[in-house]
């Protein structure tokens, strides 16, 4: 059933999204621009996170710098405790499912609820994200019916999906009112305007972020786009590219605390820009562009992998073809380079990539260091280094395919094609045994030739 | 598969190419190269170029291949004595479907083959040499042939090299999705720009027991008269 839930949920993306991309007018020229904007802020993150910075700084904002996770939840939950925090609300956020904040905030004794309705339904069930975009794309509405019923006391009995939403309205209606301090992520940090942009589908990330009187923004610092008019492509382009959308319901943009004869937002707003590894990428020159990534999920839903084994599988807060590519280097490469093989290289990735990404080449590369830094097996390595001397010396690679060839007829002969003697046993178990042919190509080239 | 190169070789020559096949060629270091042995990769490639670089054109019978030379040889020789070379070799190196079309200029290659056929558009031939229509073309010119479009012809048939060895049941998992696309289709055949594709979907097929067989592009167009066909192919 997973699986089923799994393809009818890719199967109404992939109509939104080609719906989506034909409302542009010239999607190619879209990503190239959607491109051409990430590079330049990458290749100058330094100015302009710190443009960023003093413009949020002069309107009231503060802004923390986090090395790493264990400063951005540290700075995060004392900063809670400081001001008397008991209640947060959330809005979806990839980087703090990265940095694991809402785990040391409830250790602290605060309350995290969740607001998005997927990301609500998956700390209901203590699992993570199973897609960076959608959060609960396995389940479908019996089981959170079910979910509802078992964690909520809500005594609901339909499964009908309009009552279900009433259900989690009305318990983060109770959470919205009750929270002291909103945290978000951003999709941009706007350089130029020193503006924060978020896109939602929901309403809940503009409650977090203008209802409690402290609102903390914690983002990558991969984040910061050049200018506000970068918004007029790159925002369209996210949508499409994430759920088909031309846009998404609502773009927020969040300048900085509430300021005198202003009638709503936060007292205090706080900005944790997040690195956690992202700077060593950013001296790579060969993967650098991986922090052009905007999270929309494209490729994750193009990819016959994640399609197969889906989100969970891949033990990372990031899945799928990104989440390869990208956490070998924000975890440890000996760790996840596994991510980085589990890929038939087909290229579906970069071909939907609204911002360009090279995805799979940078598996490849991925694949390359593993083995630069000796995190392969050494059998494998053997193997490799036999290998190239047989290719390296045409009768041995000729007479390798003879002997192979001798050997599988005798064994298939035998009846032993799939048993443990079988060196074609793995391939065989889930498919019936290659055809063997009687001599090779270059043999009879050779008899072709000499007859002449 | 040396049917491939076989009927490679057949249909070049039919349209009146001199063909050459160098002895002392081996592997283009793909399956190295994919893995992340660049090292061991880089002297495959190295002799590839050496054995090649006297030839007007290269036409190879798999887009995977001709990938590994035109994409990622100039990348992987980049501090090679070879790489000018390299890079020279890799504009004159083709996958068989698109230098009929765009080379030799040829979409009727005088072939025969009474046959529904479905297509799998090949990933590297697909996504890395941007060959979408040119198989198609060659098909559609086949006398006899019905060709028949299969659903999600572009997504991975799940071979993916020695990915298929590393994650197996992954591999075994698409494969069997790309399997139910052509069973779908009811078709006879299925083939593609890549010999290696097919390996894996006919082993997939066989063992699901699916009258569906797999045939290389090039063994299609090599066929000529209907006698002929029915005698060497059994679907």
């Amino acid at each position: 059933m997973h699986r089923e839930i799994i393809r009818r949920g890719m199967d109404s993306y992939d109509v939104a999204h080609l719906k989506g991309r034909a409302r542009i007018k010239d999607w190619e020229a879209a990503r190239q621009k959607c491109q051409e904007i990430k590079r330049e802020a990458i290749d100058h993150l330094d100015r302009y996170l710190l443009q960023f910075e003093e413009k949020v700084i002069a309107r009231g904002g503060h802004v923390f710098w986090a090395a790493d996770s264990e400063e951005a939840c540290a700075y995060v939950k004392n900063l809670a405790t400081r001001l008397g925090v008991r209640t947060v609300v959330k809005s979806k956020s990839m980087v703090t499912e990265e940095i694991h904040l809402s785990p040391v905030l409830e250790k602290a004794g605060i309350k995290v609820w969740e607001t998005d309705l997927g990301e609500f339904i998956v700390q209901l069930r203590e699992e993570p994200p199973y897609h960076i975009v959608t959060p609960a794309m396995h389940l479908n509405r019996g089981q959170i019916a079910k979910l509802f019923r078992e964690k909520l006391d809500s005594g609901i009995t339909s499964d009908d999906p309009v009552d279900l939403m009433a259900v989690a309205r009305r318990k983060l209606r109770e959470a919205f009112f009750a929270a002291e301090m909103g945290i978000s992520g951003a999709n941009f940090l706007v350089a130029d305007a020193g503006v924060i942009a978020i896109s939602t589908n929901e309403g809940n990330g503009r409650l977090c972020t203008s209802v409690p009187r402290i609102h903390v923004v914690v983002t990558g610092i991969e984040k910061v786009i050049p200018r506000l008019e970068d918004l007029a492509v790159l925002w369209p382009v996210l949508a499409t590219s994430g759920t088909g959308q031309g846009i998404t319901t609502y773009g927020t943009l969040i300048g900085g605390p509430r300021r005198p004869g202003e009638t709503d937002g936060p007292e205090e707003l706080y900005v944790v820009l997040v690195d956690n590894g992202r700077s060593q990428l950013l001296a790579d020159a060969e993967q650098r562009e991986v922090l052009h990534c905007i999270r929309c999920g494209a490729c994750l839903n193009i990819c016959p992998v994640f399609r197969h084994v889906g989100g969970h599988t891949y033990g990372t807060t990031y899945p799928g073809p990104i989440g390869s590519v990208l956490t070998p280097h924000l975890n440890g490469i000996k760790e996840f380079k596994h991510l980085s093989y589990a890929s038939s290289l087909c290229g579906a990735c970069t071909s939907v990539c609204p911002v360009k990404i090279d995805l799979h080449h940078h598996l490849l590369q991925n694949r390359r260091n593993a083995t630069a830094v000796g995190a392969t097996k050494s059998s494998e390595r053997m193997m490799f280094r036999a290998w190239r001397s047989a290719m390296l010396h045409p009768w041995m690679y000729a007479l390798g395919g003879w002997s192979m060839r001798k050997a599988l007829r005798m064994l298939y002969g035998l009846g032993l094609a799939g048993s443990i003697v079988d060196p074609m046993r793995v391939w065989n178990r889930y498919r019936s045994p290659v055809p063997l042919p009687s001599e090779s190509f270059r043999a009879r080239w050779r008899k072709n030739r000499a007859a002449n | 598969m040396p049917e491939a190169a076989i009927d490679t070789v057949k249909v070049l020559r039919r349209i009146g190419y001199k063909v050459e096949y160098p002895e002392e060629q081996t592997c283009c270091g793909q399956p190295a190269f994919n893995t992340g042995y660049w090292d061991e990769a880089r002297p495959c490639a190295e002799r590839f170029v050496r054995v090649f670089k006297d030839a007007d054109l290269i036409v190879c019978p798999s887009g995977s291949c001709t990938t590994m030379v035109r994409t990622f040889y100039p990348e992987l020789l980049a501090a090679s004595s070879w790489r000018a070379d390299a890079i020279a070799l890799a504009s004159r190196t083709f996958e068989l479907s698109e230098f009929l079309v765009k080379v030799a200029a040829v979409t009727q290659v005088g072939a025969t083959f009474p046959h529904s056929v479905t297509y799998h558009a090949s990933c590297h031939g697909l996504r890395e040499l941007h060959i979408h229509d040119e198989p198609l073309q060659l098909l559609r010119q086949v006398d006899g042939l019905k060709l028949i479009e299969m659903v999600r012809s572009e997504e991975c048939c799940g071979f993916g090299g020695t990915f298929a060895a590393k994650f197996p049941e992954i591999s075994a998992a698409m494969g069997t999705s790309k399997a139910e696309s052509v069973a779908a289709t009811g078709a006879e055949f299925v083939t593609a720009t890549d010999p290696s594709c097919l390996m894996h979907l006919e082993g997939i097929l066989g063992k699901r027991h699916a009258p569906t067989r797999t045939i290389y592009l090039a063994s299609i167009l090599a066929q000529q008269d209907a006698a002929q066909s029915s005698a060497q192919v059994k679907p």
